[in-house]
């Protein structure tokens, strides 16, 4: 009681939030604002998208819910070949940045010493340029005319008048690149977290390095692999950007056809029957890690 | 004879050599892989030095200073850039704080749903991009609700709302419960508690989480792009100006963004440093 009265500071509604309604209460109190920010501005939206896309109907005309499942198979049908190019972009550039970042984690996070902080804040720096900016400087160092093209075309990789812009490879660069932070962030994670003992035991039981690092080094920065594959497949898969920047018309990803069937076209069911098979297709990759991981440690 | 001495002092060195390439063969490869990493930052921060001819910077033509001299010379840039950053502002603030209770009732309490919570919250972190931002349209679209500054506030609030929560909840974890536990044994009720120990403690967290959300909504161009209507952010600019070519001053803004929040990150650093 007495406590109750020196401290004049909490407010009439504290009080009388915890008086009405207990202390079980206040967890969720604390979760309404956001988490109805999520129900009215996630959910609902996936579930209107999972309604456009069984539409029917033209622009002019207007878009009536009929439940035509055929939506799917003929956006699948149409764009298929554009559907497989993003997984197939999606995958190699994931695995290129997976490449060029584990390395760079380990060096960080073993040999690093006293810089290690300035090293990985190294690494996000160039991640603090504008996203689009970054995608256009791609075109200039992978420019007909560049250093690069010709280097290559020096040595023979690259046919005399052959070009990287508006190519293939010019979009998987693009996209190894700009996620190359998610890849590298979570690797250096768990690469830190393992303790340099572990791996010196194994090498006094006369592991060589390459045994100690297969054995011990490799399988406990293997939840750093998994989470830096997926937030850089994601990304990946569903991007247009590099597509649209660094590649031509036959190289379009199905975000391409997504962007300009909503914003273009206006041919919103089949545009709608596209991102939510993207977003299926996704979540079904990621469920098994969710089922291993548990949801604890989705947001840890 | 000179043959074999050459020979013999030529393998010594090489010996070292490849020695010396195997031991520090790791730290030159991460020296290659940043310079890799830099290597578009210096093109965007070199061209907006670029005396270009024509609509296009692609090409470099020598050294000037007047883009730099004329950064607010085209119209709309500017506009767009004070845009991105009320947006930016707005939606780290509201974010930061529906993201900061959330993040408090998962560490501090029990309840019934929480695995709920935790799936609503990683869900958007999982869904590409282009996905939130056709959803949105899609739902936008049916309610007829004008799309604009507004519209890309919601949708920017939303997708921040889950970094937010992770990065408090990492400052969380991390802290002493004794330290509340004290507060109450001297008396302090759960609100003083919050407001003298757990708020002062999390400070840190709390506002690195509002820098993330700022620079996450600053940036973002596929959502943005969904959304808009006639807004016209910094990087919807960018993507608009890519078809007729990209003006240097773009650059020049985009250098500008690049040391700004360079020197945050440093200052962070150095402030980080002080206090362990």
């Amino acid at each position: 009681m007495a406590a109750e009265v020196s401290v004049p500071s909490t407010p009439a509604w504290a009080r009388w939030i915890r008086a009405k309604l207990g202390r079980r209460t206040v967890p969720y109190l604390l979760l309404v604002p956001g988490g109805l920010w999520l129900l009215f501005f996630y959910v609902a939206p996936v579930a209107q998208l999972a309604a456009v896309s069984l539409q029917e109907g033209t622009f002019e005309t207007g878009y009536l819910l009929t439940w035509r499942w055929a939506n799917y198979t003929d956006a699948l049908r149409t764009f298929s070949s554009q559907f497989i190019r993003s997984f197939v972009y999606a995958g190699v550039a994931t695995a290129a940045a997976l490449v060029i970042a584990y390395p760079l984690a380990y060096a960080i996070a073993f040999r690093g010493g006293r810089f290690k902080n300035l090293l990985l804040v190294m690494v996000l720096m160039p991640f603090l340029t504008p996203f689009l900016l970054r995608t256009l400087a791609w075109k200039v160092i992978l420019a007909d005319s560049g250093v690069v093209v010709g280097a290559l075309q020096s040595i023979g990789v690259l046919a005399e008048n052959g070009r990287l812009l508006a190519t293939g490879w010019a979009v998987v660069a693009g996209i190894t690149y700009n996620f190359l932070a998610f890849m590298t962030l979570p690797i250096y994670v768990s690469l830190e977290k393992i303790d340099p003992s572990l791996i010196e035991a194994a090498q006094d039981l006369y592991a060589s390095p390459a045994v100690a690092f297969g054995k011990v080094t490799l399988p406990l920065s293997l939840p750093g692999i998994v989470a830096g594959t997926l937030l850089t497949f994601i990304p990946a898969a569903g991007d247009f950007v590099n597509a649209q920047l660094l590649g031509n018309p036959q190289q379009l990803m199905i975000g391409n056809v997504i962007d300009s069937r909503f914003l273009r076209v206006l041919d919103y069911p089949t545009a709608a029957a596209l991102s939510f098979t993207l977003m299926i297709v996704i979540l079904s990759l990621i469920i098994p890690y969710v089922r291993a991981a548990g949801t604890e440690e989705l947001v840890a | 004879m000179t043959a074999s001495v050459t020979s013999r002092q030529g393998v010594r060195p090489r010996g070292r050599l490849l020695s010396f390439i195997r031991r520090h063969a790791l730290s030159f490869y991460a020296a290659v892989a940043l310079g890799y990493l830099f290597l578009p930052v210096a093109v965007v921060i070199l061209f907006s030095f670029n005396d270009n001819r024509g609509r296009f910077n692609f090409t470099w033509n020598g050294l000037t200073l007047k883009h730099w001299a004329n950064a607010f010379e085209i119209p709309n840039l500017f506009d767009s850039l004070v845009t991105s950053l009320q947006i930016a502002f707005l939606s780290a603030l509201v974010a930061t704080i529906l993201g900061t209770l959330i993040a408090l009732a998962l560490v501090r309490y029990s309840f019934r749903g929480r695995s709920t919570t935790n799936l609503l919250l990683f869900l958007p972190m999982a869904t590409p991009e282009v996905v939130l931002g056709s959803s949105l349209l899609a739902f936008y679209l049916t309610l007829g609700v004008a799309r604009g500054f507004w519209t890309v506030v919601v949708a920017h609030i939303m997708f921040n709302i889950s970094y937010v929560v992770v990065t408090v909840k990492a400052r969380l974890a991390g802290f002493d419960r004794d330290l509340e536990e004290a507060a109450m044994d001297l008396y302090a009720n759960e609100w003083a508690t919050f407001r003298k120990v757990t708020l002062p403690m999390i400070m840190p967290g709390v506002f690195a989480a509002f820098l993330l959300g700022f620079a996450l909504s600053f940036d973002d161009f596929i959502i943005t792009n969904f959304n808009s209507g006639q807004t016209v952010t910094f990087p919807l600019f960018i993507w608009g100006a890519a078809r007729v070519g990209v003006p240097p001053q773009v650059n020049v803004f985009g250098t500008a963004i690049f040391a700004v929040t360079v020197s945050i990150m440093f200052i962070n650093l150095a402030l980080q440093r002080r206090q362990t």
